[in-house]
This record gives C-alpha cells, sequence and structure tokens, in this order.
C-alpha cells in the first residue's frame, strides 16, 4: 500500500506541491530532448532520401565539434573555424557519396548500413589521430554564445535558465523551421522526399542521385555541427557525445523513422519525460541513475504496441 | 538523316506531323545470355502518336527503356534532333525534355498529388541550392512559376479534387492519371507511356484515351505509348510499331499493320 502510494500518489503530490520545480525539471528536460530531436533529425533526413539507416550520425557529431575546436586551436578566429569546418563536413559529405555509397547503389538496405559502420570506424580513428582522443572545451564564448543565467520567479518560486541553454533551443528551432521549409516547399526537397520514395520514378523526372545524397549527407552534417556545438557547450567534446546519439534511437523508435515532426516530438518527449521519471520516480524509488535506461526501455513499449512508431508511415502490403 | 521522307504532313483530322525527331538505329539489348532486343530500327516523328505493340515479352517495354536511359544498348544508335545521343543516365534523358509514366505505376506514394505532380517541374529547376534553402530571390520566382504552370496541367487532367490527397490513398485509375500530371507537367518533348491503360475498367480506359488525344492535340506533344489492348492503339495512334520476341515485324499506319500477316500470326490472331 505505501508502495502505491510511492509510485502513484506522491510524485504528483510533490509536482503540485512545488510548481516552480516541475518547471525547472521540464525545461532542463526540453533542452536534452532539443538535442535528441537534432540529432534524430539527421537519421530521418538521410533515411528519407536513400533509406539508409546512417550509424554514422552520432561521430559525424562528435568529429564536427572537433573539427571546430581544433581549427581554433590553430589560431582561427572562431567564426572562420566554423565556416571552414562547414568545409569539411562538405567534403566529407562528397567522400562518403563517391568512395561508399556509389559504389552500393542497388545493394540490399543492410549492406548500406553496414557500410555506415565502416564510416562509423573510420571516423573514429581519422578523428583521434588528428585531433587526439583528449577531452576538450568548446570554444563557447569565443562564438559569442551568453553564458551567465536568467531567473524567473514563477508562482513565487525560483525557475533558473541558463543563457545557453535558452540559446540552443532558440536556434535548434531556427534550424528545424529552416529544414520544415526547405523540405516542404522548395523542388529541392520535393526531390528529396521523392528520391526516399520512389527511385526509379525520381530518376525518370530528373533527379541526380548523386547530387542528392551529397545534398542531404552535407545538410545533416551542418546539423551535426550545431548539436556538437550545443552540446559540447554543455557536456565538454569528446569522443563520449557519441554515445548520446545512440539517445536518438529510441527518439526514432518514438517519432517514426519518416517523420520530421515525429524526430521533433519524440525527441522533446523522451528529453521531458526521462527527466521527470529520473527526478519523481527514479531517485526516491531506484537509487537514481535512471536516464540511462528510461528511454530505451519507452521506446520498447512503443514497438510492441506501434512498431512503425508514433507518426512513422504504417506500410500495408497488398496480397 | 534518315531513309523516311523528311517532310511534315498534315492528318485527316488536322494535326502536323513534323520531321523525325528520335531514330532509333539498330538497337540491340542483350542481358546475359538473353536478347530482348534484337537489331531494331524505328524513327518518331514531331507530334505524332507512335505506338509500339506487342505479345508479353516481345521487348517492348525495354524498347521504352531504353529511349529513356534506362537501359543502355549494347548495339545501335539513338539519334535525337539530329544528333546521336550519347549513353546517358535517366536523369540526363529527362532533363533533354523526355518524360514517361511506368507500366507497373511509379508514384512518390507519401507526398501528395499536388506535391507528387511539383516533380515534375524538377527538370526545370535554375535556382541554386543555397537560394533554394533561403526560398529566397529566384527560387522563390521559380517556385511560383511552376506552381501555375502545375494548377494548368492539374486543371487539364482534371484531378483538382484530390490536389491535397497522398497518392497512397488513391484508387489504381487516379494514380495512372497522376503519373501522366507529373509526365506532362515537365513539358516534355516526348511522352512516353508505358501501358497506359492496363488494369484499367472501360470507363477508364476512355477517359484516358481522350487525355492522351487531348495532349497530342493540345500541346502537339510527341507520344510514344505501349499498350496491349489492341482496339485503343489503332484508334489512338497515327504509326505503329510491333515487335515479337525482341524482333520488329511490322512498322506502319494501323491499317496497314492491322492486314500485314506476320503481325496476324504473331498477335492479332491470338484472341485474348
Amino acid at each position: 500500500m505505501e508502495m502505491l502510494s510511492k509510485i502513484f500518489v506522491e510524485p504528483f503530490a510533490d509536482m503540485v506541491a512545488a510548481p516552480d520545480f516541475l518547471m525547472q525539471v521540464i525545461w532542463e528536460g526540453l533542452v536534452s530532448g532539443v538535442l535528441y530531436a537534432l540529432i534524430a533529425l539527421g537519421f530521418v533526413l538521410i533515411f528519407r532520401s536513400s533509406r539508409i539507416f546512417n550509424f554514422a550520425q552520432g561521430i559525424m557529431v562528435v568529429f564536427a565539434a572537433l573539427t571546430l575546436v581544433g581549427l581554433h586551436a590553430m589560431g582561427i578566429p572562431a567564426w572562420v573555424s566554423v565556416a571552414l569546418t562547414l568545409v569539411v563536413m562538405f567534403i566529407i559529405a562528397v567522400a562518403i557519396e563517391r568512395i561508399v555509397l556509389r559504389p552500393l547503389v542497388g545493394q540490399p538496405d543492410i549492406i548500406l548500413f553496414m557500410a555506415t559502420i565502416g564510416i562509423t570506424l573510420f571516423l573514429v580513428g581519422t578523428g583521434e589521430t588528428i585531433f587526439g582522443g583528449e577531452n576538450k572545451v568548446m570554444i563557447t564564448s569565443e562564438l559569442g554564445i551568453p553564458t551567465g543565467d536568467v531567473v524567473l520567479e514563477p508562482f513565487g518560486g525560483f525557475l533558473l535558465l541558463q543563457h545557453l541553454d535558452i540559446t540552443v533551443v532558440i536556434s535548434a528551432a531556427l534550424l528545424v523551421c529552416a529544414l520544415l521549409v526547405f523540405l516542404g516547399k522548395t523542388q529541392m526537397g520535393r526531390a528529396i522526399r521523392a528520391l526516399g520514395d520512389d527511385h526509379q520514378a525520381a530518376l525518370s523526372v530528373g533527379i541526380s542521385l548523386q547530387t542528392i545524397w551529397v545534398l542531404v549527407w552535407f545538410v545533416s552534417g551542418i546539423i551535426a555541427l550545431v548539436t556538437g556545438i550545443a552540446w559540447g557547450a554543455r557536456a565538454g567534446v569528446s569522443f563520449a557525445l557519441e554515445i548520446i546519439a545512440f539517445k536518438a534511437l529510441p527518439v526514432l523508435m518514438l517519432g517514426g523513422l519518416e517523420s520530421i515532426t515525429g524526430a521533433i516530438i519524440g525527441g522533446l518527449a523522451i528529453g521531458v519525460l526521462e527527466k521527470m521519471f529520473e527526478i519523481y520516480w527514479g531517485q526516491p524509488l531506484l537509487g537514481g541513475n535512471t536516464e540511462v535506461w528510461f528511454a530505451y526501455v519507452l521506446a520498447l513499449g512503443v514497438l510492441l504496441f506501434r512498431p512503425q512508431g508514433l507518426f512513422g508511415e504504417k506500410i500495408i502490403e497488398r496480397v | 538523316m534518315n531513309d523516311m521522307s523528311p517532310e511534315s504532313y498534315v492528318t485527316a483530322d488536322g494535326r502536323t506531323i513534323g520531321n523525325v525527331v528520335m531514330d532509333m538505329r539498330d538497337i540491340t539489348l542483350k542481358f546475359g545470355g538473353v536478347t530482348a532486343i534484337k537489331d531494331i530500327s524505328f524513327d518518331i516523328r514531331e507530334g505524332e502518336i507512335r505506338a509500339i505493340i506487342g505479345p508479353n515479352g516481345a521487348g517492348k517495354s525495354s524498347m521504352l527503356n531504353v529511349i529513356s536511359g534506362f537501359y543502355t544498348p549494347q548495339i545501335g544508335e539513338i539519334w535525337y534532333r539530329g544528333k546521336k545521343r550519347p549513353p546517358m543516365k535517366p536523369y540526363q534523358v529527362a532533363r533533354q525534355g523526355i518524360a514517361r509514366t511506368f507500366q507497373n505505376i511509379a508514384l512518390f506514394e507519401g507526398m501528395t498529388v499536388l506535391d507528387n505532380v511539383m516533380t515534375g517541374r524538377l527538370t526545370h529547376m535554375n535556382a541554386s541550392v543555397i537560394s533554394q534553402a533561403l526560398w529566397w530571390g529566384k527560387a522563390q520566382a521559380e517556385e511560383i512559376e511552376n506552381r501555375e504552370k502545375v494548377e494548368k496541367v492539374i486543371d487539364f487532367l482534371e484531378i483538382q479534387n484530390i490536389r491535397k490527397t497522398p497518392v497512397g490513398r488513391l484508387p489504381y485509375g487516379l494514380k495512372k492519371r497522376v503519373e501522366l500530371a507529373r509526365a506532362l507537367a515537365a513539358d516534355p518533348q516526348i511522352l512516353l507511356l508505358d501501358e497506359p491503360m492496363a488494369g484499367m475498367n472501360v470507363e477508364e480506359k476512355e477517359d484516358m484515351s481522350r487525355f492522351i488525344l487531348d495532349v497530342n492535340d493540345e500541346f502537339g506533344t510527341t507520344i510514344v505509348l505501349i499498350e496491349h489492348d489492341m482496339g485503343v492503339v489503332m484508334d489512338l495512334s497515327d504509326r505503329v510499331v510491333v515487335m515479337d520476341y525482341g524482333k520488329k515485324i511490322g512498322d506502319g499506319a494501323p491499317d496497314d499493320v492491322r492486314n500485314n500477316q506476320a503481325v496476324i500470326d504473331a498477335y492479332l490472331g491470338v484472341s485474348h
């Protein structure tokens, strides 16, 4: 009886008793959720245009962040480093298309998936060789990202918002809006979506496979850089960041692999839910550290009842 | 340039048929040990409706795939507008103004009818990626212009009421029409139709025939079509190529072909 009360009554009583603290928890969750969503977006973009599940998305985040920090360490001004990092991401996109994807056109999806694991290992190796494996500090202030905080007093309580987090949320929102417009309202965006739907038909309307693939890998490289800067500013730049990218997997299971809306809502939902679960249930009842596994268990539950995710396309095979 | 008389002429129903626009010369296509097309030559004239007919497995679709660049023949030349065409990828052929539909409908199922038809305008896209990403300048003007053209095509094919419907939800007959709309949106010089009436009921076939004739009449589009339904072919087309086992066994006006003994044996004689 006491146990039931701890699970079903006390957490909610706590939430009502301290609404300012609840808001703080939700805010923290939203900020990580935004980053999960960004990583998931990179996955969705590549999956939509080529049906490839890009295992390398996580390492691309690390690699982009490392390149940025590394270039700046060589004495290059911060914003020039950003531009140069974008150039590097573009070169990577072209190289991946030329060397890895083009020879594998028409192969089963699993082969392409394995190839992206190969890309991951290659980028890990190259990254460690060039930049070394030790932890680095993101050049937050050099990029002009504010580092202070604001204190709000909702319900007469106390709510602390880091300037950094606010910047992250706003820039992520802008990036997502730009992507939605690009994919939904431009011919290039239509070409990307079309290619994912039907290769033959896409070719017949004059879409070049190669151009589009370079384009989507580059765009997901840009997303990787933004994610890398944001996450690097909070947790430092190291290869451990790659682990965070795996959080995108439950996000994708929740949101569906094809849906941009799904990636965003899935990311935010997982960010908020895992934080709330940790604070209100995990720490008092399970000894904490539930954030490590909560998202995966949630995704497992979703898989049981809606294998296509909440927003994915249900595939109906006609016999 | 070719053996046929190059002069244009006017048909009985008043349409002008121009010079040869595409000339297929001695095309041979092999898949491993199988020869799908054996040494076939024929030409396509500007503004005509040219049919390719033949029994199952005759190589008709292979021929269409050769024209649209999906297959590259081992032997033979393709002359387009007086120039020999180098081996090309399908998207390059599409950019030359050759649009096509597929036998087993190849649409973008997850996208709306409008978006599907808009992809037909991709060959007319000039704005840079950056200007597109920012939806600014040239890209915006182009988008508006493309949209106008697409709305005309949608009007023309009478699919206004399903503009915003995802294609995956449409019945078969309408999907075929959307595919035709996408091809038409490209303003093609040559329109390739792979069995446009396969699997349709009588009413849908009549609609489709009417649209094909209207397209040809209204825009002067050259049309190459493959069809099983003999009645349809004879009514629609100006000239017919007959194929059987990868070889050409007849070529000429519908009436000539109808009376050709080899054709009767191979195809018309067989009831179906």
